[in-house]
Order: C-alpha cells, then sequence, then structure tokens
C-alpha cells in the first residue's frame, strides 16, 4: 500500500525549536536524517515545505478568486511537510512512524 | 432437527456466537477482503435468526450459516469472478482452518478505529450481533450502527488495516484496545445506564464470552484472564444486586447467600492463577482483587478495607483515574472515617461533576456524619444525573425517607 505521511507542527514544537542552541538544533536535524537513511528502501519521496510565513491561500467559487496570506487552516497546527511511503499495510506505516523523532503531530493516509 | 431445536432467544444468541467469527474468520482468510466476508456472514446470520426459531437449530449450524453464505456469495458476487471463483471452490469445513478469531478480534479492535466503531464492529463480527441488536443495547438508531458499521469496515479496507495478529512486541499495547472493548461492553450490559434496562444481559453475556475467549487465546497475558476474573466475579453477585421488585440493592445491603460462592471461587483461582505466574500486575487484575476482596467477605462488616485501600493505591498508581480515587474514597471511609473520605472528594469536584455516583457518595458521607439537608441535596444533584431506572428508585426511596 502506498501512503502519504503529513508531518504536522504544533505552536509548541515550533517553540521549541526557537529555543533550542546551534548545537541542539544539529542533533535534532541529524535525528531526522538518521530517521529518513533508516527507512530509505521504503520512502518514495519526500518534501519539506518552507515555513509558513510564505503560504498563500486562494479561495475559488465566490466569484473574484480570494487571495489571502498564510496557510489555509488557521490552527496552530500546520503541514510542514511530506513523504509518500510503499509499505505492506497500516500496521507496517505505523511502525514506522513510531520513530519520527520531530514534529509531534502526523497523519497518515493512503492513495493510489 | 437435534434437541438443539430449543430456539429460545439465548439458545439462538449462543449458537450465532459460537459460529458466526469462526466463520467470518475463515471467510476473511479464504477472501482477503474484510467487508465482502463480512457482509456474507450478517446475510447468513440474518437468515438463521429469521428460520431459526421455526424450523429449529440445525444440527450443524456451522455447515449450514457456511452454506449459505457460500450461495448467497456465489449469488451477490456474479461479477466479481475472483471472489467468485475462490468461493466456488470451496466446501465446509474448509481446509483445516485454524481458530481465526483472535486475530479477527484484533483487526476490529485496531487503533486506527473509533472507540464506537470498535465495539459495533466487535459485536457484529466476532459475537454475530445483527445491527438491530446492536442499536436495541447501546439505545441508538440503527441507521447510526448501520453507517458506522459500514465506515468502519470501509476504513479497514481502504486505509489497510490488516487481518494479522500483532507481533509480540506490539502485543501489549493492542491488546489494551481490545480488553477496554470488551470491559466498555461489559460495563454498559451491566451498569446500563439507559432507562427499563437496568440489566441488559446480552452484552454482559457477550462481554463474558469474548474475554474467555481472548483469555484462551492469549493465556501469556494475565490482563486478559484478569478481565475475564473481574466479569466473572460481579456476575457471581448478580441475583443478589436486585430485589424482587427491581430494586437496586447496595453491597452492604446485599443477601451474600445469593451469590454464587463456587463460581466466585472459581474466579479467585483464575486470578490467583495468573497474577502468580506472570507477576506482571495491571489493572485488571487489580479491579478483579478489589471485587474478590468483597465477594470473600461473610459480611459487610468482615470486610478487608485495609487491603482493598492498598489495592486501590496501587490501581491509581498504574491508571489514574477519577473514578478510581471515588472507590479508593469510599474504602477510606471504612479504614479512617467519613470526614476523611468526604475530605478526598473535594479535588473530584470538577472531573466529575456529572457523574451521578460522586454525589450520591458525597450523601452517603454527609449522612453518617449528620449533616442531613446537606444530604438530601447531594441525593438530588445524583438523582437528576441518572438515567438508570434502578438508581433512580434507590435515590428517589433514600429522599423519601430522610
Amino acid at each position: 500500500m502506498k501512503y502519504v505521511l503529513m508531518f504536522v507542527e504544533t505552536e509548541a514544537f515550533a517553540k521549541e525549536l526557537e529555543a533550542m542552541s546551534a548545537l541542539e538544533l544539529e542533533a535534532a536535524y541529524d535525528a531526522v536524517g538518521r530517521w529518513f537513511a533508516e527507512h530509505s528502501d521504503k520512502i518514495t519521496h519526500h518534501t519539506r515545505l518552507d515555513p509558513m510565513h510564505t503560504a498563500t491561500t486562494v479561495r475559488l467559487g465566490g466569484g473574484e478568486p480570494v487571495v489571502t496570506d498564510g496557510p489555509f487552516v488557521e490552527g496552530k497546527e500546520v503541514v510542514s511537510g511530506f513523504a509518500e511511503i510503499e509499505v505492506a499495510d497500516l500496521d507496517e506505516a505505523l511502525k514506522m512512524v513510531s520513530t519520527w523523532p520531530a514534529c509531534p503531530l502526523l497523519e497518515i493516509r493512503p492513495f493510489s | 432437527m437435534s434437541e438443539s431445536g430449543d430456539a429460545s432467544h439465548e439458545a439462538l444468541a449462543r449458537v450465532v456466537r459460537e459460529h458466526a467469527g469462526r466463520l467470518a474468520a475463515s471467510l476473511v482468510s479464504l477472501l482477503g477482503d474484510f467487508s465482502t466476508a463480512e457482509d456474507l456472514v450478517q446475510d447468513a446470520i440474518e437468515t438463521a435468526l429469521r428460520r431459526w426459531p421455526a424450523e429449529g437449530v440445525p444440527d450443524r449450524p456451522d455447515a449450514w450459516l457456511f452454506t449459505v453464505a457460500r450461495r448467497r456469495g456465489l449469488d451477490l458476487l456474479r461479477r466479481e469472478s475472483t471472489y467468485r471463483a475462490k468461493l466456488d471452490r470451496l466446501t465446509w469445513p474448509a481446509p483445516a482452518v485454524p481458530d481465526d478469531r483472535l486475530r479477527l478480534i484484533f483487526t476490529c479492535c485496531h487503533p486506527a478505529l473509533s472507540r464506537s466503531a470498535q465495539i459495533a464492529l466487535t459485536l457484529r463480527v466476532v459475537c454475530g450481533l445483527s445491527t438491530a441488536q446492536i442499536a436495541a443495547a447501546f439505545v441508538v438508531g440503527e441507521a447510526t450502527v448501520a453507517q458506522r458499521i459500514t465506515r468502519a469496515k470501509r476504513k479497514i479496507g481502504e486505509a489497510g488495516i490488516p487481518f494479522r495478529l500483532p507481533p509480540p512486541r506490539e502485543l501489549p499495547a493492542r491488546l489494551g484496545e481490545v480488553l477496554a472493548v470488551i470491559y466498555l461492553l461489559f460495563n454498559e450490559g451491566y451498569l446500563s445506564s439507559t432507562p427499563e434496562r437496568a440489566q441488559a444481559r446480552d452484552l454482559v453475556d457477550d462481554a463474558e464470552w469474548l474475554a474467555a475467549l481472548l483469555a484462551n487465546q492469549v493465556p501469556k497475558e494475565p490482563e486478559a484472564a484478569g478481565l475475564l476474573a473481574l466479569i466473572r466475579l460481579h456476575r457471581a453477585r448478580g441475583a443478589a444486586r436486585f430485589d424482587a421488585a427491581g430494586r437496586l440493592v447496595l453491597l452492604a445491603d446485599q443477601d451474600r447467600g445469593r451469590w454464587d460462592r463456587q463460581a466466585i471461587e472459581e474466579a479467585t483461582a483464575l486470578l490467583v492463577r495468573a497474577a502468580r505466574s506472570r507477576r506482571r500486575p495491571g489493572p485488571y487484575q487489580l479491579q478483579a482483587a478489589i471485587v474478590a476482596c468483597h465477594a470473600e467477605a461473610a459480611d459487610f462488616e468482615s470486610t478487608d478495607w485495609a487491603q482493598i485501600l492498598v489495592l486501590y493505591d496501587m490501581l491509581l498508581h498504574l491508571a489514574p483515574s477519577p473514578v478510581t480515587r471515588l472507590h479508593r474514597a469510599v474504602a477510606l471511609r471504612y479504614t479512617k472515617g467519613a470526614a476523611a473520605a468526604l475530605a478526598e472528594l473535594d479535588d473530584l469536584d470538577e472531573p466529575l461533576a456529572r457523574y451521578p455516583l460522586l454525589h450520591a457518595t458525597r450523601a452517603e458521607l454527609l449522612r453518617a456524619l449528620g449533616r442531613r439537608d446537606e444530604a438530601r441535596r447531594a441525593d438530588e444533584q445524583a438523582l437528576a444525573l441518572t438515567a438508570n431506572p434502578a438508581q433512580q428508585a434507590l435515590l428517589a426511596e433514600r429522599l423519601d425517607w430522610t
């Protein structure tokens, strides 16, 4: 089965990152790099999105498109990256994300 | 027809429960499609529930159900040649199928499904309840249950939830989901919070049956045996919980002569065996041990409250919960007195504001301390919050004579 993992950042997590020293930040990035390396045989593609202040949202359907600054959800949880994986089933995907070392929220959604 | 031609409601439930899950498990394995297999089994069960009351239960209910499911499948799946070809080749008993119901249970209780979906699926797929029976047991509309089941089955198929036993490392966590589902079923049946049915027998039967199946299949997991012992210890005292008029009788006032002593001894032995052989205490074993303490006391006065208090402390350590703290406060009343117990309730006002037993307990403690007016107000609060007719009657009676 193919799944997309959506990595979601929370406000608390963003604050944690901000508070980190350069050294701690490097260690955090290393952990993420190791996780991707460890699962490289199952990850077919992955993307890290640029920070949310770079996002632009367009709403269609009410006459002229309405363009606004920022991500489409005005919440405290914002998608910050994607990975496409190919594994046997949901349990394998769940096992894989159980060791994810960074942001505290993930959505797993199958695609065909 | 066999002598099981006695097609009473309970006999039917028993036969269906014994065979529906096995048939579902083997069809899921053989067809490789959870949803299709489940539809066929459900169809066969509904046919059986229609025909058996009149015709009697067949000698081989498993073969009968299988034949109906297979015929129905060949009929329905005319266009889907792969399933059709698979079904066409099937004979009963299917080639040496091991008891796959454990896999079925783990699939139905997968953590990626909501708790309500886990419950509905388990009842339907493992225990063979019809949608109407589940709706009646939980007092929700049939359409709601049907939709819950349809959604859950789609999620299993489309999200790739496997039909597989969790590997040993994941087993304890996944077992926790299954135990929680069975425990909720038991509670719903035993302490049913809905009017007109102070005791819904069927769900309690189903819960005990599921717990026994589970304990039998995962003998190395003491919590499964703990839950089974807990359910059996409660049931052993069931006959004394209601008086002739259907009113709830409190533990202190129960006629202990009506408790099933043999069932209590057997359940206690089961608990002790599980606890001693594994030495891994858990919330279900501890709750069962608390109930065993009550069950072993010859009368209310000889209850070993000190021991019960220790068990509650262990339980709170493993699984902190405001409801457990409330129960612990009751044990504290009999070791340290009503004033000490009452003080413990203050912290529980916020988390348990809408929990009738908090107010009923406060009323009891206030009454023990001679604070009658406050006790009355607490009883009124409890009465306003409970929908259970037996509990309502008990509280109303207390208001009458105080």
